[in-house]
């Protein structure tokens, strides 16, 4: 790989937006190549430095107030006049209408509707949209793994294991149930950065459905099995972070 | 016309992305005070379009939304702002959350310094992926620009950071913006 090529790649690279056969052959360029491996160094201290100085602004509560639960301050959606059209262009557009669907109808029925794991994703994606209203995102509020984990007895079935990695940038915020696919499931709150990230727990099942990874709404998940429990972790940052998450789960 | 569920669906699915939208817009316009307006307006914006939105990707949706508010924002206001000096005294450093300020100290000081020197488009693409973390999918669907190109932007735009780390107190880099 020449090497200015590589230096665009490198961002890719940083960013984990190569595919897998770029990414090896990048990394093949790496080992030859001492100013490449001193760019993504640097590059590298960079993105450190701009995640560890904590730019990322909310929004004031004032703006939140005056938009959130006060449906009246949104202004009323203008409403177009109907248009005179006269009634043989409603034919053709009736005669349109009907081919449309039919041939709707004809590929629905050769292509499968969503997944069991996207409809799980969709209602957990719900869920932790929910949580994100105000007053929604924790029953239970504290960054000590010793209160939130035995707030859980009793009130669910099963005991999610429970622990804070601040030290790893994913402190603890809290706990909640939530209802998900009509079960009642656990949620463990996780901030990363500005973000809220939801660790959604549920006893595993004999055929969970809670696997693989995906986006929905703008919205990265992440679902796996351990241990006795499915897990699938929600959230709007960058799918690696929930992957470092997951990791960190695995090992505790 | 949006009434009851759609406006319950609207609050539902674009008003999470809330601070996404306020941190694109406080970094495009270097001020908190105009940011909260222009995200208000924004999302009326948005409210009034969402008849168009079906499904997808909302926050990207709300995004590009913002981020055309917000250069629209900024031509309207270009003509005034040029009669302004660029400093401390008419645009004072408007991050005052204290306990950020305690928490991350001069390398925030810095940082922003540098990231605010930097001509919108590099700052809008940095913002995007450093701190809203998007997908080079997302960013060109918000700043309407073919994918092949993000990742050159992004390699252009981490250097002129890095370039302007490297001379932090240089004020004809900041008025070169």
């Amino acid at each position: 790989m020449p090497c200015d090529q590589a230096q665009d790649q490198l961002h890719g690279y940083l960013d984990g937006e190569l595919d897998a056969l770029s990414a090896a052959n990048f990394e093949k360029h790496l080992e030859t190549c001492p100013d490449c491996k001193q760019t993504l160094a640097a590059e590298e201290a960079l993105h450190q430095s701009i995640q560890k100085a904590n730019l990322y602004e909310r929004a004031p509560d004032s703006l939140r107030k005056s938009l959130l639960g006060n449906p009246q301050q949104l202004p009323a959606v203008r409403s177009f006049p109907a248009s005179r059209v006269s009634p043989w262009r409603w034919l053709a557009v009736a005669a349109v209408l009907l081919f449309a669907v039919s041939i709707g109808w004809l590929e629905l029925r050769t292509t499968r509707g969503p997944s069991e794991s996207q409809l799980m994703a969709a209602s957990l994606v719900d869920a932790h949209l929910r949580s994100l209203q105000p007053g929604h995102l924790t029953d239970v509020e504290s960054t000590d793994q010793h209160t939130v984990k035995p707030w859980f007895d009793g009130r669910i079935d099963f005991a999610p294991p429970v622990r804070d990695f601040a030290n790893d940038g994913f402190p603890l915020l809290g706990g909640r149930l939530d209802v998900a696919g009509g079960k009642t499931v656990a949620a463990l709150v996780y901030a990363r950065r500005k973000h809220i990230i939801n660790v959604f727990v549920e006893k595993a099942q004999p055929e969970s459905y809670w696997n693989g990874a995906g986006e929905a709404q703008g919205y990265h998940w992440l679902a796996w099995q351990e241990n006795g429990f499915s897990f699938c972790a929600v959230s709007d940052v960058a799918s690696p972070d929930l992957a470092q998450l997951k990791q960190l789960i695995l090992t505790q | 016309m949006l009434e009851g569920e759609d406006r319950a669906r609207f609050e539902a699915t674009v008003l999470p992305h809330l601070d996404a939208a306020f941190n694109l817009a406080r970094w495009l316009l270097r001020n908190r005070t105009d940011a909260e307006d222009v995200t208000q307006d924004a999302v009326f914006r948005a409210f009034r379009a969402f008849g168009t939105y079906r499904s997808g990707n909302a926050r990207a949706w709300l995004l590009q939304i913002v981020r055309n508010t917000c250069f629209t924002w900024l031509r309207q206001n270009r003509m005034a702002a040029e009669f302004m000096e660029f400093d401390e005294t008419t645009m004072p450093q408007e991050s005052q959350n204290p306990e950020m300020l305690a928490m991350a100290g001069s390398d925030r000081e810095q940082l922003t310094r540098a990231l605010e020197s930097l001509p919108e488009s590099f700052r809008e693409i940095l913002v995007l992926r450093e701190l809203e973390g998007c997908s080079y999918k997302e960013i060109a669907e918000i700043t309407s620009r073919p994918i092949g190109t993000v990742m050159s932007a992004l390699a252009r735009a981490r250097a002129q950071l890095r370039n302007s780390l490297s001379q932090p107190e240089s004020k004809e880099a900041r008025r070169a913006v």
